[in-house]
């Protein structure tokens, strides 16, 4: 045997040891869509930097080795969800996902992913973090009262604004729209002012989930319906309310150039948006607070060139008019949440729970909360050294409400985003694109569980 | 009068090239220029400042040179190795044996072929390398670009063998060596150039394509260039494009290289093959 | 073509079939199990996600209605949009690659030399390259700000957005651009057939360059013309290397048969309307086919 074969022969025994728990060693990996210096790099700095070195520690003080490894994911959230499910349909995948929860119920029910009791056993409910997590936030991944993962928090939306440009066309700052009307008048008053369309209310299929969250369910709550009706447990898909969020894209983008369509139908439209108001091309864009403290977080890339905290203001959403919201709010705002889940097929399930719980422990929490501030789902991990997510999560989270937690909603929002995309791009009337949504929904859940207009 | 003719067919001709040479040519530009440039964009400069600091970073990111150098070659290399033997067999039977029907039959796998491997095939062909427990392993992908590449790899391969003399073979049985002996010394000597054809014909397929590693490979670590290049664009949503064309050429020399060598030792054109 | 009425002489039936085995076991697992496989499952409501993944119907021919639904196949994105899409991208690539290929192929027939060796490189090349590759150059090439803006700019023309204003067209210019180097080859090769005494004879006679291609070459070339035609068309009917340009996109304009199919099965995970949707474009695929095999086996009876 020569020299370089014994390497590979070293390297594939080491490989073997790595892979089979004995000695008390182990091994586990975690995936998340985040890139070291790129998206969500908070989280890489977060795991690599604190939770592993911190979890290795704690199990070599018992005596264990454990080698951690991190899979960072580039893709878009689409491309993630569909390696999952590739992944979980033929039995392999990391141990610890990165998982969002409305994909919770779709993975569920084709029996890929397995509530965290069955996956680690009973010693689950044995953990002291329960205590700080409320009944609610505990289904961020979950379904049908089961809990497959762990949220990392959760979120709010609202419209975020330019200072400066709208100072530059005459409005006041802090700037707050109390209805539909006052908001387009605003954003007529700076697109004549400064010759730009103002206004970005996300639309379309490229932009994925992100039209559902940012610009539909913005838009719709705002008329007071949801996609859902919660009491009768059906799907609505023609209404009043519909019509009218269609007709306010209609007007944003077609009508009035209030807002550019273009940024809505190209692949890379959502990077578009980002660019174009930290470059002042856009004033007002309805964002999630991830927007805030991730995209714009001081330093990065999409950071406005005079700095996040100087020319970025943020206003509610307003509804119709004040109490036409949703529930009878004046503003509105969707909440969703994304989590870790456990693989089902994971080698070692106890010891990726005690991985997932210290992750979630009072000091990872903390230490997640220092690189980036945001409403975490531990009670006692308050949101600190930012006062403005603060103030939205204080503001927002009351009028907040989240997305139906069922199989079929990943298809119907997509059905939703189509819906904008064949307003904004001309193909359809509002009552056109309302009737074909209704379509797309009977022939996805069956025509008993829609609702129609007679 | 045939003087103005002349000139007119002169310039006609010219022009003509001229506007081919230009459509064909400035979509490359990009990926010769952008790779030696300090600051790449997606527009088409020469670089001021030319510098290699662009391969240089490339060669840093191992998951993207492990990409390149060892998964891509593997796959590539595998369905080469085994599209070659595979078709260069039954192509040689399929010349040589009378089956009812062989003469419809190779065009028929040829149709089928183009039928079946679009990106509805997937589906079935992904559970079927599950089923084999080879999902995540180069053997799969192999297996299933080895058995799109095939029929016309036959198609070409019976093309030569019918343009071998039977007399050869008659000959060496004749002088007492058995079927084995023959094709071993015999047929497939003399096939080599087909051969050779045929492996670097289907390295290039395999080297360039996407979906079905795409869909046959989960971990990153096995992933070939193809999709390496893919996640690069994606990552982080701006793709680094001085990056990205540095890898870019680098993924191309290999065919580049092959396409140089057949040119230079055959003359890349179709020979006899797909004249109906 | 070599006689074939004494073929049993060199190989024995029993080493030809060994011989044949793995060719018959790859043919066997890796097309004739995927085609019957997605015929099966047609008639499924199978998916990858949801319920259905674990525990899939028979639903007959619900699939198959579902896409002719003539009131609403139409609709962007939907099958019968994308099957007219996809019959545009086709005819404008086949004319566009035949048209072209056969131009260079005649206009370098019987010349030599560096031009020659130059073009045949580039259009070659265009062909061979990754298509992983190809579609960074070509995205940098049509970007507002790309190589042919700039080219489009220098000679004073306008510059649009190509992917946003015009996407079919851009795939179709990409297209064209990947695929001409078969015709051209194919049409190189048949023209070098052509016996120089035949132009001879023309040119006694004071025919005109167009008269020389209508009356000598042309009938020469016309089993390579109808085989350009229809292996193109099947080619492009499947391509999906316009997706890494596009997406699909904007708003479906692009959503040719291929990237419909892979929309449908992979990232809506309903394996059951994918498959439908296959066997659909395989039952056409067979039908260009047939054609094919015909206008083949009636050039041979013609000669």
């Amino acid at each position: 045997m020569n020299a370089r074969m014994a390497k590979w022969f070293g390297a594939l025994a080491v490989l073997s040891f790595a892979a089979a728990p004995v000695f008390a060693q182990g091994s586990l990996s975690v995936i998340c869509r985040c890139v070291e210096g790129g998206v969500n790099a908070e989280m890489v700095q977060w795991l690599k930097d604190d939770v592993f070195p911190a979890f290795e520690a704690h199990k070599a003080e018992q005596g264990e080795t454990v080698t951690l490894e991190l899979v960072e994911f580039g893709g878009s959230d689409e491309a993630l969800q569909q390696q999952y499910a590739l992944d979980l349909s033929v039995g392999t995948g990391p141990d610890v996902l990165a998982f969002d929860g409305f994909w919770t119920p779709d993975f569920v029910e084709a029996g890929y992913i397995q509530p965290l009791d069955q996956v680690a056993g009973d010693v689950v409910w044995a953990w002291d973090g329960w205590d700080h997590i409320s009944e609610g936030l505990r289904e961020l991944i979950g379904f049908q009262g089961e809990v497959y993962g762990l949220g990392t928090g959760t979120d709010v939306r609202m419209i975020f604004y330019r200072k400066d440009l709208l100072e530059e066309a005459g409005l006041e700052v802090p700037w707050q729209p109390e209805s539909w009307e006052e908001l387009l008048a605003d954003a007529r008053q700076v697109r004549d002012a400064l010759d730009i369309a103002p206004l970005q209310l996300n639309a379309g299929t490229a932009m994925g989930e992100a039209t559902t969250m940012q610009g539909w369910f913005m838009a719709l709550l705002g008329t007071g319906v949801h996609m859902y009706d919660f009491d009768e447990g059906v799907w609505i898909g023609e209404h009043p309310g519909i019509l009218q969020a269609l007709e306010l894209y209609d007007t944003v983008y077609n009508e009035e150039g209030l807002g550019d369509e273009r940024m809505q139908l190209v692949s890379q439209g959502r990077d578009q948006s980002f660019g174009s108001f930290r470059d002042g091309e856009t004033a007002m864009l309805v964002e999630g607070d991830w927007f805030w403290r991730s995209v714009m977080a001081p330093g990065s890339e999409w950071e406005p060139a005079a700095g996040r905290d100087e020319v970025v203001g943020w206003a509610k959403m307003p509804a119709v008019e004040p109490g036409a919201g949703y529930a009878g709010h004046d503003f509105v705002s969707i909440s969703g949440g994304t989590g870790f889940a456990l693989n089902p097929n994971t080698a070692d399930g106890e010891l990726a729970w005690e991985l997932l719980s210290f992750m979630f422990s009072y000091d990872m929490q903390m230490a997640y909360q220092e690189i980036q501030p945001r409403i975490r789902i531990r009670d006692d991990v308050p949101v600190t050294g930012d006062p403005e997510m603060s103030r939205m999560a204080e503001e927002l989270l009351a009028v907040s409400t989240v997305r139906p937690q069922l199989p079929a909603y990943a298809r119907i929002s997509e059905a939703a985003q189509r819906m904008t995309e064949r307003v904004v791009s001309g193909e359809m009337s509002p009552q056109e694109a309302m009737e074909a949504y209704a379509d797309t929904l009977e022939s996805i859940v069956g025509a008993d569980n829609v609702v129609r207009a007679d | 009068m045939n003087l103005v003719r002349f000139v007119l067919a002169r310039v006609g001709f010219s022009a003509f090239v001229a506007v081919i040479a230009a459509a064909f040519a400035l979509p490359l530009l990009w990926l010769i220029l952008a790779p030696f440039h300090d600051q790449a964009t997606l527009s088409v400069s020469l670089p001021t400042n030319p510098t290699l600091d662009n391969f240089r970073a490339v060669f840093d990111n191992q998951f993207a040179v492990r990409a390149l150098f060892v998964n891509s070659m593997i796959q590539a290399a595998g369905a080469m190795v085994l599209t070659t033997l595979v078709a260069t067999l039954g192509a040689y039977a399929l010349a040589r044996i009378h089956l009812p029907g062989r003469d419809v039959f190779v065009y028929v796998l040829i149709l089928f072929s183009s039928v079946v491997t679009g990106s509805a095939a997937m589906v079935p062909v992904f559970l079927l390398i599950f089923r084999m427990g080879l999902i995540d392993q180069h053997l799969g992908v192999i297996l299933v670009f080895t058995g799109g590449l095939l029929p016309v790899a036959l198609f070409i391969m019976r093309d030569f063998m019918q343009s071998i003399p039977r007399s050869y073979e008659e000959s060496a049985l004749v002088n007492g060596a058995n079927q084995w002996q023959m094709l071993r010394d015999v047929v497939l000597p003399m096939t080599r150039s087909g051969m050779m054809v045929i492996g670097i014909w289907a390295f290039v397929n395999v080297w360039g394509s996407f979906l079905i590693p795409f869909i046959l490979l989960r971990s990153p670590d096995k992933m070939p260039a193809a999709t390496a290049t893919y996640s690069f664009y994606t990552e982080a949503g701006t793709p680094v494009i001085t990056l990205i064309s540095a890898y870019a050429l680098l993924y191309v020399i290999p065919v580049l290289v092959l396409y140089l060598f057949v040119n230079w030792k055959y003359g890349f054109q179709f020979f006899g093959g797909i004249k109906s | 073509m070599p006689s074939t009425h004494q073929d049993s002489t060199i190989l024995t039936r029993r080493t030809g079939l060994t011989l044949l085995a793995p060719t018959f076991a790859f043919i066997g697992l890796f097309l004739l199990f995927p085609f019957v496989w997605v015929v099966a499952i047609s008639f499924t409501d199978r998916t990858l996600l949801g319920a259905a993944a674990a525990d899939p119907q028979f639903i007959g021919l619900d699939n198959f209605r579902q896409l002719f639904d003539f009131d609403s196949w139409m609709r962007s994105g939907e099958f019968g949009r994308s099957l007219v899409l996809t019959v545009y991208f086709v005819i404008a690539s086949l004319i566009g690659q035949v048209f072209l290929g056969l131009g260079i192929a005649l206009a370098f027939h019987r010349r030599k030399g560096f031009l020659r060796e130059t073009i045949f490189t580039l259009v070659t090349l265009a062909w061979i390259l990754p298509e992983a590759a190809i579609a960074f150059t070509w995205t940098s090439f049509l970007d507002p700000n790309g190589t042919l803006n700039t080219a489009l700019g220098a000679v004073g023309l306008t510059r649009p957005d190509w992917l946003l204003d015009a996407p079919m067209a851009s795939i179709v210019m990409f297209n064209v651009w990947r695929g001409t180097a078969f015709s051209m080859l194919l049409f190189s090769a048949a023209l070098g057939n052509v016996r120089p005494s035949y132009l001879e004879t023309a040119d006694v006679l004071g025919a005109n360059a167009w008269q020389r291609f209508r009356d000598v070459l042309l009938p020469m070339i016309k089993a390579q013309l109808a085989t350009a035609l229809i292996l193109v068309t099947l080619w492009t009917f499947n391509v999906f290397t316009p997706f890494l340009l596009t997406q699909g996109g904007p708003a479906f304009q692009t959503d040719i048969m291929a990237i419909h199919t892979y929309r449908i099965a992979f990232r809506y995970f309903e394996f059951g309307q994918g498959s439908a949707i296959a066997v659909i474009v395989m039952l056409i695929n067979f039908v260009l086919a047939g054609v094919y095999l015909f206008a083949l086996k009636r050039g041979e009876g013609a000669r």
